[in-house]
């Protein structure tokens, strides 16, 4: 038994298609992998929120001025 | 060449590795950037010369002997077999100059000199800002053109013992090249020790930011692109079924991998592409945002990915590179807090643990698979894959390197004095450039004194 289906190269090539491993689990693999990009956005945005709560808590006028002056 | 279409194959695959070979020179100038944007001023041109060097060092051993290793010892020798005959690739065959019956040679010899120089760059990130360029440059050659060449005679050629006898499968080198060089690189950080001030006296480590953030993630960028290079290289761009002379019937022509087992480029594409997008991702959220750690863990990820990539399906790869990023990230501060190591560009993790971890996940991916499309080989399982980590990682990396490190510090040849440290290495270059400025600027301020 072989995740992909094959235990040998004893096959001609042009009889021979998808050789990934866990075919059928595809539409499975989709939803998890669309639930991956969205759980990055919502990670990403609290983290983000949470940094700039910081930012402006540590607001400080003359600071920001020299970060003006930098460019 | 006995026909046409024999000719076309043989030319086309001349130029097909040299292509890759002129790609995976980035991978060069991208640890080069990379490094000497991660060390401080005082230590830039040490740095950069001492990564640079390893060039030419790693080059003529691996014309010398590296080469030869590869097609001499996939048996051990001693393991399965006696030494295989190497005659063909050593220094003195006609087959290692200039010859029009054999123009393959020269461009797989490069090809593979490239991963050697990786091997070595790895390595060299790791241990800036202390280490005697002497002590690295024989640490470059050892891991450069013996050890990592070992363990792809073992693991990464089509009769290599471990294929055979373990099922070893490691397509794209999460332990061939990466495993073993972050190995080698922990090996060598043991006896090496921490830059100074790297942690307090209770041990508790501080962060030495790189001086030029914008380089190291330039640097990686670069990385990334002569990766796609060192994807191609590891592939037989086409072959006939004849050729390979193992169990495939039939006429159709293919790619393979370097076990000379099918794939396509369109599937080491897909895989590269979406296993760095796992890595970005989750290094991202892992990090919080951290350009260092987000440019590493996408390395990370394609690592991770890289010892299967020719057979997963694209949704797979992102999530085991998600995967082995997010334990790599971890493992790095874990090691650093509790073993007080100082990876100066967490190479160990983003190599070593990515690529170990990546090499035990395929045993699981792909078990029952063929490792080989010649008969009597062990198929693809997870025993032999954690076996085939652990001598990458910690047979031919960490013990060598610990060993000959031991050696060298007892020689006091591994570590530089700590005035020097405290100075910065490029203090005498820099003495030398401020004294031709004065020397030039005095000379052209009494030329102009004469002036009417």
């Amino acid at each position: 038994m072989s995740t992909n289906g094959m235990e040998s190269w004893a096959v001609d090539l042009k009889d021979v298609g998808a050789i990934y491993p866990f075919q059928g689990t595809e539409v499975i693999l989709v939803i998890l992998g669309l639930a991956f990009w969205i759980g990055f956005h919502v990670m990403q945005a609290r983290v983000e929120a949470g940094e700039l709560a910081e930012a402006e808590r540590d607001f400080n006028a003359e600071h920001s001025n020299k970060n003006i002056d930098r460019y | 060449m006995g026909s046409n279409i024999d000719a076309l194959t043989t030319v086309f695959t001349e130029f097909y590795y040299w292509v890759t070979v002129v790609m995976m020179f980035l991978i060069h100038v991208g640890f080069c950037m990379y490094e000497v944007g991660a060390s401080r001023r005082r230590n830039h041109m040490h740095t950069l010369m001492k990564n640079t060097m390893l060039i030419p060092l790693v080059t003529i051993t691996f014309f010398f002997f590296g080469w030869w290793i590869y097609w001499a010892f996939p048996n051990g020798p001693g393991f399965i077999g006696g030494l295989e005959d190497g005659s063909a690739n050593a220094p003195w065959s006609p087959t290692m100059a200039t010859n029009l019956s054999d123009r393959i040679t020269g461009v797989f010899w490069a090809a593979f000199l490239l991963f050697s120089w990786t091997a070595a760059s790895i390595v060299s990130g790791s241990v800036i800002e202390r280490i005697r360029s002497t002590a690295f440059w024989i640490h470059a050659v050892l891991i450069g053109s013996v050890f990592w060449i070992i363990d792809a005679s073992w693991g990464w050629h089509y009769a290599g013992w471990m294929v055979k006898v373990l099922g070893y499968h490691d397509a794209y080198a999460s332990g061939v090249i990466h495993a073993i060089a972050g190995g080698y690189a922990l090996g060598v950080l043991v006896v090496l020790g921490p830059r100074l001030g790297k942690f307090a006296a209770d041990g508790t480590p501080r962060d030495i930011p790189p001086h030029n953030p914008w380089l190291v993630t330039i640097g990686l960028f670069l990385i990334y692109t002569g990766f796609w290079g060192f994807y191609a290289a590891c592939n037989v761009p086409i072959i006939s079924p004849e050729v390979i002379d193992g169990q495939i019937t039939g006429v159709t022509w293919t790619a393979t991998n370097i076990y000379l087992a099918p794939t396509t480029l369109g599937a080491i594409t897909f895989n590269f592409l979406m296993s760095l997008s796992g890595g970005l991702l989750v290094a991202y959220i892992v990090s919080k945002g951290d350009a260092f750690w987000t440019y590493s863990g996408g390395l990370a990820g394609i690592i991770t990915a890289s010892a299967g990539n020719d057979l997963y399906h694209p949704i797979q790869a992102m999530f085991i590179a998600g995967f082995g990023t997010f334990c790599a990230y971890k493992l790095h501060y874990w090691v650093e807090r509790k073993f007080k190591i100082d990876d100066a560009v967490g190479a160990v993790a983003v190599h070593g643990y990515a690529g170990f971890i990546g090499v035990c996940i395929a045993g699981f991916m792909l078990w029952g698979q063929p490792s080989s499309p010649y008969e009597g080989y062990a198929a693809i399982n997870p025993l032999g894959q954690f076996i085939g980590a652990v001598i990458m990682f910690g047979v031919l990396g960490f013990l060598p390197a610990f060993i000959i490190s031991k050696i060298m510090a007892a020689k006091g040849m591994l570590r530089i004095p700590e005035k020097a440290e405290l100075q910065g290495l490029d203090h005498h270059s820099e003495l030398a450039y401020q004294a031709a400025i004065d020397d030039v600027r005095a000379a052209e301020r009494e030329l102009a004194a004469n002036q009417k």
